[in-house]
């Protein structure tokens, strides 16, 4: 047996593809999946492109945001009303990297890739998957990644969030050791609205602290109802390492990773720079 | 598996040949079309040295499909320079001693030529995120970083 390639144009087409063949992989932006056939792991199956418009459409310019699975990193630093997601987009691998890397695709890179799903994590967003001929269906996106370290799966088509209604109100920063492109040692996305200078319904999430991206559960409740002010960071500190898992890898030890996380949150809280 | 056609531009020229379905640019220019300007580095998009521009933005050749190809337009370090006369990014590279053992080299230039021609004058910042996903070994990169912008300063000095 060898690699086969097929075409879907329209995202119905490839989501039946996907469901009726077990050994077919999209081959979204490529950036993952030809690695793997580089590498000679993936040597037997089919590669499915895409071509339906629809699966790389950006809609950005009302309260809520929908990126097609197929838009890439490039596509949105190109886009004016996604400015807050900027930096997350320009923290994804070098130019070269960011023409090909795909909304999608992100949300199935590993650990310590994969810096844009920690974003669209503290945004609450919803990831649309279409798991055969029916329509897409809305899957949270906590819920999506937990069953990825699972091995649940289907096509993704996009994903929905709300715009964030003050762009201050979202932080990222991407802590790595070689500037400007390293690999994560961890990312940090924070989505802190205001109401009466107290913030409500806090969402803070971490890459490269656990298999997947993770809510930081634990720092949310910490800010819950809080000013933004010294003792609710410093109480987000203290509880900055619940519920993580980080792994020893080739960038950073598991021990490292625990003891430089609230240091980096209390930076990333308070507004400082590194 | 029966070889696939495909077709497409590279450096100004209509090209054809056969791939296999799985067969990646960077393989299909080396073996099939003898352009081995793009280099083989790591094959997983870290390195940078088969950096080649597609309809005018950069991409990984190792990472790209062949077939994905089709009827695009691929430009590579080989394509740079005009007959005898080098790419000013060329020149640079030489007069600013930019190059060691020269392998990340056509992925710099292919980089660089990308920067330059969406921002002809741009800063140190904007040629170090530019070249931030090419590795050299040899350099330390500040020479590469002088010849970009060198080369800037001299296109910018020719259109004045």
């Amino acid at each position: 047996m060898a690699l086969d390639v097929r075409v879907a144009t329209s995202m119905a087409e490839a989501a039946g593809i996907l469901a009726a063949d077990q050994r077919t992989r999209l081959l979204s932006g490529g950036t993952l999946v030809m690695r793997d056939v580089n590498e000679g792991r993936f040597l037997d199956g089919t590669l499915l492109r895409l071509t339906d418009p629809a699966y790389r459409q950006i809609n950005a310019s009302g309260a809520r945001v929908e990126l097609g699975a197929g838009a890439t990193m490039a596509m949105v630093l190109a886009n004016r009303d996604l400015a807050f997601l900027h930096p997350v987009a320009r923290a994804v691998g070098g130019p070269a990297i960011r023409q090909m890397a795909t909304i999608g695709g992100n949300l199935f890179a590993e650990t310590p890739y994969g810096d844009f799903a920690v974003a669209l994590l503290a945004l609450d967003a919803q990831v649309m998957v279409q798991s055969g001929y029916g329509s897409a269906r809305a899957i949270a996106i906590e819920e999506f990644l937990n069953a990825r370290e699972r091995g649940g799966a289907g096509l993704v088509t996009a994903v929905q969030f709300a715009k964030p209604q003050n762009a201050a109100d979202f932080r990222f920063r991407k802590i790595s050791r070689v500037k400007p492109k390293g690999i994560s040692v961890m990312s940090i996305a924070a989505h802190l609205p205001n109401s009466g200078s107290r913030i409500t319904q806090a969402r803070v999430a971490y890459g490269a602290m656990a298999p997947t991206p993770v809510r930081a559960r634990g720092v949310e409740r910490a800010l819950e109802g809080k000013p933004l002010d010294a003792a609710s960071v410093q109480a987000a500190k203290a509880a900055a390492l619940e519920g993580t898992r980080p792994a020893t890898d080739a960038i950073a030890t598991e021990w490292y990773r625990r003891e430089v996380m609230p240091v980096h949150l209390g930076r990333l809280l308070a507004g400082e720079g590194r | 598996m029966a070889k696939s056609p495909v077709q497409f531009r590279l450096n100004g020229s209509d090209r054809a040949t056969f791939v296999d379905p799985g067969d990646n640019l960077l393989t299909t220019l080396r073996r099939g079309l003898n352009e081995f300007g793009p280099k083989y580095g790591c094959g997983q998009g870290a390195c940078g040295v088969c950096t080649v521009l597609i309809d005018g933005e950069p991409h990984l050749s190792c990472l790209t499909l062949a077939v994905a190809c089709e009827g695009r337009h691929v430009e590579t370090v080989s394509g740079m320079a005009d007959g005898p006369n080098l790419h000013p990014l060329q020149t640079a590279f030489m007069d600013n001693f930019a190059a060691q053992c020269g392998f990340c080299t056509p992925g710099m230039l292919m980089a660089a030529r990308a920067l330059l021609e969406r921002n002809p004058n741009p800063t140190r910042e904007d040629v170090i995120e530019a070249i931030a996903g090419n590795i050299c070994r040899c350099t330390g990169y500040e020479p590469i970083i002088a010849a970009i912008l060198a080369a800037a300063g001299n296109r910018s000095q020719r259109q004045a």
